[in-house]
């Protein structure tokens, strides 16, 4: 194809936010589909033939099955396990894990202990273990808080210094006490899980400046100032 | 998706993905009339793909499980290593995973894309090294179909005129993508431990298809494959740089049988398609001709059978095998075409291996856009051909390197590991060193040949049929040295070209082979177990995809394939398939069939 007869970029709607909801996504979508063609009536090219995106609610197709799940509309299709005792226990852990800072908010704000018990509760093999390791890790750290500060003192009730430090003895398992890796497995699981939750997140991807799925009218190089950090001016 | 408008067919295909959906276009274009058989649901890539759905959006954030193992957005419905009422078996000490995909389309709906020719070599391995089988056709027999997939399917890449990396021919390939940061620093530091980094061909449209040059070139004098052809290409968009391919694509800007091959066969008017049809076995008349095929009706759970004057049984390699097998007659008491025994025989799968890394001169890269066309702009062909010429090489074959990294989007998972970085961090420690390491680890994985051997054979499960009382499979595999002294190169290379870029290696880099290696099945690049040969006595095809002893069957798929190049091989099943096709016209038309 000449030059000239290239179809023009059709300028699409800057959006700064990667979190589109599905309707604005579609909208942009179909305009990309549908961008050739503006261009195209210059050149005399018939039209292209995808006048719009679909926007069906759900997918009909679909048998909302496990191995063919409805992917237009997810559902979570089990039912969630943890109590409302234990959720508070673990909202209280991931926010030691992930706290509030000036850039976001802190892990539970966002609900990382409501995806810990999607988690938890899925009929999975992996699963169910990590449910034995963190409802036995909640009972473990609140009795790990009495013996340390007192009875009648749960986790939950320690001041932030006293939760770091049971934490910093088990944050890390090739430097945690022998009698203390039980522990240990069950932070790090949560730290895992924690993280995913509050990174996947719209505002945990916005603190880290993630930038695409993004419609664009052309892909570019990298820009200078990502080429200068590189060494690859 | 349920037709069957004609009262005769001249040839049925059983399998609606790359083979299956490119004999169904070319026929169809052709004049034939068609009736396609799929196992799986229809499905539809333009109104099913969840385009810009977030993890966030998805059962646990997208993680993958049995029922969906490359995570919850992933293309493939109702398949996976496990499908549901299919079983499959292993010999004892082999763990082979055998990937189904039961949808209109198969697995090309999530497939990679990456779209390698095989070169000259790979065609005649044989002869270079006395291993394995050569051919029974060449590059150049092939190169033409090459050429026209490439047109057809839309791939970008370059022309870099590498040794057995072939080149398209002028006008045939879409433009490469730029490469991006994480591709640009590869390059730079790979070459210091020389290793090549050049574009990648995958099947994805950089600018839309010049529909009107492209269908004329494609079927000179024959004005309905044009028009159909053309009306296709017009209905596709551009890649917008955006969502991951695996998802499947709804601007069909990617190559899926569904959104490229079938709407235009449908269009001509010869191609009806049955979905939701497990085709159990292909029939045979007294004079040892194939009549047909009988399919269980998945919605009835009935037997039905349909019959055509050809059958072309494209169902995926292992699947293809397993269909003539279970196709047994007084006339074919070891299963159709088997009278050489090697139905079943040679099965192959790619040798895999991966490492990661973690390159500090990657952390804090400033915020840019790193989705491109989702899957890799830049890859490593084979490079060490004269080394391996000089015997400096404890493996006789190449493999190619598939790597990427950098800022993209945080899924399950997302920086589970740092703990082992950060001698533990939580707290506010934590969220800056999330920040600081993100966008900085990279992947390295070889995609390896692996060469065809006695020990890796299927055969049917005299214990067992599956839920619609067809006989199953058994899987019998041994990898030779060369296969895990391939992958344990691959895991060295790897981390050199980590170590080059200052970078930690994050994975175990095994001195035994056999733990580098991923598990057969794995790779998804099963082929072999009908190959093609020229003697009828140790092949089962001609080199036309034609069983030697029933004139009326093919097999186009993966299963006629006697070697396995490094080379990903969907671009060449649809390439052999349409050099199949064009010759099943040819007798077709000479009433030889």
């Amino acid at each position: 194809m000449d030059d000239n007869k290239k179809p023009k970029r059709f300028e699409l709607p800057v959006v700064g936010a990667m979190d589109m909801d599905r309707r604005h996504a579609l909208k942009i979508m179909a305009l990309a589909a549908a961008a050739p063609s503006l261009a195209a009536c210059d050149t005399g090219e018939p039209v292209l033939d995808v006048a719009i995106a679909p926007n069906p609610p759900m997918n009909p197709k679909a048998k909302g099955t496990a191995w063919d799940p409805d992917m237009v509309e997810p559902k979570v299709m089990w039912e969630r396990t943890l109590s409302s005792d234990e959720l508070a226990s673990l909202a209280v852990l991931c926010d030691v894990i992930i706290p509030a800072d000036d850039r976001s908010p802190s892990a539970s704000s966002l609900g990382a202990q409501d995806f810990i018990d999607e988690w938890v509760s899925a009929p999975y093999e992996g699963n169910q273990r990590d449910a034995v390791l963190i409802r036995g890790g909640l009972l473990w750290l609140d009795r790990e808080s009495r013996e340390r500060f007192g009875d009648g003192l749960r986790f939950r009730d320690l001041t932030q210094e006293q939760r770091h430090a049971i934490c910093d003895d088990i944050c890390y398992e090739p430097n945690t006490p022998e009698h203390l890796k039980a522990g240990a497995r069950f932070f790090d699981t949560v730290r895992s899980l924690t993280s995913t939750a509050f990174w996947t997140t719209t505002e945990g991807m916005t603190d880290l400046e993630y930038i695409g799925n993004i419609p664009q009218t052309s892909w570019a190089p990298p820009p200078p100032e990502v080429l200068r950090h590189l060494g690859l001016e | 998706m349920r037709k069957k408008a004609q009262q005769e067919y001249d040839v049925i295909i059983v399998g609606s993905g790359a083979a299956g959906g490119m004999c169904a276009y070319v026929l169809a274009c052709s004049g034939v009339k068609v009736l396609m058989l799929e196992a799986g649901r229809d499905y539809d890539p333009v109104t099913e793909t969840p385009m810009f759905q977030l993890p966030k959006d998805a059962p646990m954030r997208g993680a993958g499980t049995k029922e969906k193992p490359f995570g919850f957005y992933d293309a493939t419905v109702d398949g996976g290593w496990e499908v549901p009422g299919e079983p499959y078996s292993s010999a004892e000490g082999t763990d082979f995973r055998w990937w189904r995909a039961r949808m209109l389309g198969g697995r090309t709906n999530h497939w990679g894309r990456i779209s390698l020719r095989m070169g000259e070599y790979d065609f005649k391995p044989r002869s270079r090294d006395g291993l394995g089988f050569d051919w029974p056709i060449t590059y150049q027999d092939v190169e033409p179909y090459y050429d026209k997939t490439e047109m057809l399917i839309g791939v970008y890449g370059s022309n870099e005129g590498l040794e057995n990396t072939p080149n398209s021919s002028p006008g045939v390939l879409q433009p490469a993508p730029a490469a991006r940061a994480t591709e640009l620093l590869t390059k730079k530091h790979a070459a210091s431990v020389g290793v090549p980094v050049i574009p990648a061909h995958l099947a994805i449209l950089t600018e839309r298809q010049d529909a009107a040059r492209l269908s004329r070139e494609l079927w000179p004098n024959n004005a309905l494959a044009q028009r159909v052809t053309e009306d296709s290409m017009r209905s596709r968009a551009a890649c917008f740089f955006a969502t991951p391919c695996g998802r499947g694509c709804s601007i069909k800007a990617n190559f899926q049988s569904p959104t490229v091959l079938l709407p235009p066969a449908v269009a001509t008017g010869n191609l009806d398609i049955i979905t939701d049809a497990m085709v159990r076995e292909v029939t045979v008349n007294a004079q040892g001709r194939a009549t047909g095929v009988h399919y269980i009706d998945k919605t009835t759970r009935v037997e039905e059978h349909v019959s055509a004057r050809v059958v072309i049984v494209a169902a995926s390699a292992l699947e293809s095998a397993r269909i003539l097998l279970n196709s047994k007659s007084g006339l074919f008491p070891d299963g159709l075409g088997n009278g050489s025994g090697a139905v079943g025989k040679y099965i192959m799968d790619t040798v895999g291996a991966g490492v990661g890394g973690q390159i500090p001169a990657m952390e804090n890269t400033p915020a840019h856009n790193t989705d491109g066309a989702s899957a890799m702009h830049m890859y490593t062909p084979w490079w060490l051909y004269q080394e391996q010429a000089r015997g400096q090489l404890d493996f006789a074959r190449g493999y190619h390197i598939e790597f990427g990294g950098g800022r993209r989007q945080p899924g399950f998972g997302f920086m589970g590991g740092l703990s082992s970085f950060t001698d533990g961090a939580y707290g506010a420690r934590f969220k800056e060193e999330c920040r600081r390491y993100y966008g900085s680890f990279m992947w390295f994985d070889g995609r390896g040949e692996m060469i065809p051997n006695e020990d890796c054979y299927a055969e049917i499960d005299a214990q067992g049929v599956d839920q619609w009382g067809i006989p199953t499979l058994k899987f019998h595999w041994k990898w030779s040295d060369h296969e895990l002294n391939q992958a344990r190169h691959m895991q060295k290379t790897f981390a050199s070209v980590i170590e080059s870029m200052g970078g930690n290696v994050t994975s175990t880099v095994h001195e035994d082979g056999a733990r580098a290696i991923a598990a057969p099945g794995v790779i998804i690049h099963e082929v072999g177990g009908v190959i093609m040969g020229e003697d009828p006595g140790r092949s089962v095809l001609n080199e036309y995809c034609q069983s030697w002893e029933v004139d009326n069957l093919f097999v186009t798929d993966g299963g006629c394939f006697v070697s396995n190049a490094d080379k990903n091989p969907t671009l060449s099943i649809m390439a052999i398939a349409w050099r199949a096709s064009d010759y099943i016209v040819e007798q077709l038309a000479s009433r030889s069939l």
